[in-house]
């Protein structure tokens, strides 16, 4: 078990990491690895690898939105069957029920503010459970997923110590 | 002096103690480093990580707060109190007024105690392959080294035999430094328990510097001072630095009984008067909030650890599994000797930089030490610049 949390840790901060060295670094072999990782996507607790990408530096329009998102229940709809409704548009890209003053997190992305506006006044708004939507357009990533986007630090370090 | 035909002894402004300490055996490798391009250095004995940012933060209200005036000698009670606390999970226990001081970095506290317990003429046995400030130490104070060699064979804990075989029982003081710079090596209670009989055997007071007592991977650090009848002829050093990734702050301690460290902190007011007040208030923050963070460090360290012992092995440099500190310590690979031309050679080559054994102590010969205090990246980088080098050699 405390193998398989070292894994997911290694896995976390870097998924790229080859079988081999992830090995050595949990002082176990490759095959050990492997087992490991089938798993952890076969019990669910790994649902996908993915680049962590900084979208300021590649050379095309994108643009994300964080939608807030009421909704209004009734006998028949649960959070769940309007959940699973919204999670098909690929524009949505993460989806949360959350507390506070609204019900759900919607992470919009498209090329341009126009494209994600349109989305949302005309897939999102007219689902007939959802009262009210709110729209923050994104400035600026600084962080995403326990990247920093800034310049890391010099390492200022003296090149031998004792 | 007379101008162009150079210095004669008798001449030079500098006390024979400056003239007589020999340069640092690691400076000419700082050299080499410093010229070196896309240099990858395994030379660093500090942490990578940056000080906790909680520790870092108290450390900036602290200053906008104006709080920059000197401390009692001895350390701010506050903290004397919270180290009294925080070694209690080493089964320590010391009284926060009479047993403790904040000392600027360990290496102050050691420098106080060598001054505090040797007369001129003393023996100090000092274990090697060991950091290299003890025996500079012991000579300032005027004392004599002995050096005691560990051995391989034994991962580098000091045993019994070996304080026999090099005559230790004429000392009055003795070094210990587990876990090790440069080997990595720990020291379990029951070896532990043979240096401690040696010591009361001999009456021999015990300086225990503990600075990497964080650092241990597969079991719990033992202090020697734990030991029965220990407490009262060991002084024991420990600090913020490697633990809390703080070199730069300065700050250390030293835990003892009560005559001794009344002692060295006599001297203290002298020549320190107080550890840096700044670095006080991040200590204390860190010891009050940081174990999840040094936790943290201490898995990654763990990690970087087992990667290295593994690659060095599979290259035929014989590693055998330290457990404690960031550093391992590899035999040179089969056809290399000479751990210095190894380094030198591999620096020049492959531009990676590791610190050649022998310059801890005899027994480090043909020995390397390697500090994973780096990035996983760039230890991979380094190992595999490591492998061509070996195996074009």
């Amino acid at each position: 078990m405390e193998a398989k949390r070292e894994l997911l840790d290694l896995l976390l901060s870097d998924a790229r990491e080859s079988t081999e060295d992830i090995a050595r670094q949990l002082g176990t072999d490759a095959a050990m690895v492997e087992t490991l990782v089938d798993e952890l996507e076969s019990e669910g607790a790994i649902r996908g690898y993915q680049a962590v990408v900084d979208w300021d530096n590649v050379d095309e329009s994108h643009v994300r939105a964080e939608v807030e998102l009421n909704v209004e229940l009734d006998r028949e709809t649960k959070y769940r069957d309007i959940a699973t409704r919204i999670a098909k548009f690929p524009e949505v890209s993460a989806l949360r029920l959350v507390s506070g003053s609204y019900d759900f997190a919607v992470d919009v992305e498209g090329e341009s503010m126009h494209d994600v506006s349109r989305f949302v006044s005309e897939q999102i708004a007219p689902i007939p459970e959802v009262t009210q939507t709110v729209t923050h357009f994104v400035m600026t990533t600084y962080k995403e997923r326990g990247v920093y986007f800034g310049d890391g630090d010099d390492d200022e370090r003296l090149a031998i110590s004792p | 002096m007379t101008a162009g035909t150079g210095e004669s002894e008798e001449s030079s402004p500098l006390s024979q103690r400056a003239r007589e300490t020999p340069p640092s055996g690691i400076r000419r490798f700082f050299e080499l480093a410093e010229e070196m391009d896309d240099l990858i250095s395994l030379g660093v004995g500090e942490p990578d990580f940056s000080a906790p940012w909680a520790a870092r933060s108290a450390a900036i209200d602290s200053l906008e707060r104006g709080r920059t005036s000197y401390t009692a000698n001895r350390g701010r009670r506050d903290l004397r109190e919270a180290i009294a606390d925080h070694v209690r999970r080493y089964d320590h226990s010391y009284d926060p007024d009479e047993e403790i001081l904040v000392s600027t970095g360990a290496s102050e506290a050691v420098d106080l105690a060598m001054r505090a317990l040797v007369d001129p003429g003393d023996t100090v046995a000092v274990p090697q392959p060991s950091y290299l400030s003890y025996g500079p130490t012991v000579s300032f104070a005027g004392g004599e080294v002995l050096p005691v060699q560990t051995r391989v064979e034994n991962e580098f804990a000091l045993t019994y035999e070996d304080l026999e075989r090099a005559g230790a029982e004429a000392a009055s003081v003795m070094v210990l430094c587990y876990p090790n710079n440069p080997t990595g090596a720990v020291m379990t209670r029951a070896q532990l328990q043979d240096v401690a009989e040696f010591a009361r055997d001999h009456d021999i007071f015990v300086l225990s510097d503990e600075i990497y007592a964080a650092l241990r991977y597969e079991d719990d650090h033992v202090s020697i001072a734990t030991l029965p009848g220990m407490a009262t002829r060991t002084v024991v050093f420990n600090g913020f630095s490697k633990a809390y990734a703080m070199t730069g702050m300065r700050l250390g301690y030293a835990l003892g009984p009560p005559e001794v460290i009344g002692a060295m902190n006599r001297i203290h007011q002298y020549t320190m008067l107080s550890a840096p007040t700044t670095a006080q208030f991040a200590a204390i923050e860190a010891l009050h909030s940081c174990d999840d963070a040094l936790t943290e460090m201490r898995q990654a360290f763990n990690r970087r650890r087992n990667f290295v012992i593994s690659r060095f092995n599979e290259l035929g440099m014989d590693c055998f599994e330290a457990k404690g500190a960031f550093y391992v310590f590899p035999k040179c690979p089969p056809g290399w000797e000479d751990d210095e031309a190894f380094a030198e050679a591999l620096i020049r080559e492959e531009r990676v930089a590791l610190v050649p054994g022998r310059v801890f102590g005899e027994g480090g010969r043909g020995h390397l030490r390697v500090s994973y205090a780096s990035g996983m990246p760039e230890l991979k980088t380094a190992l595999d610049r490591i492998e061509a080098f070996v195996e074009s050699s």
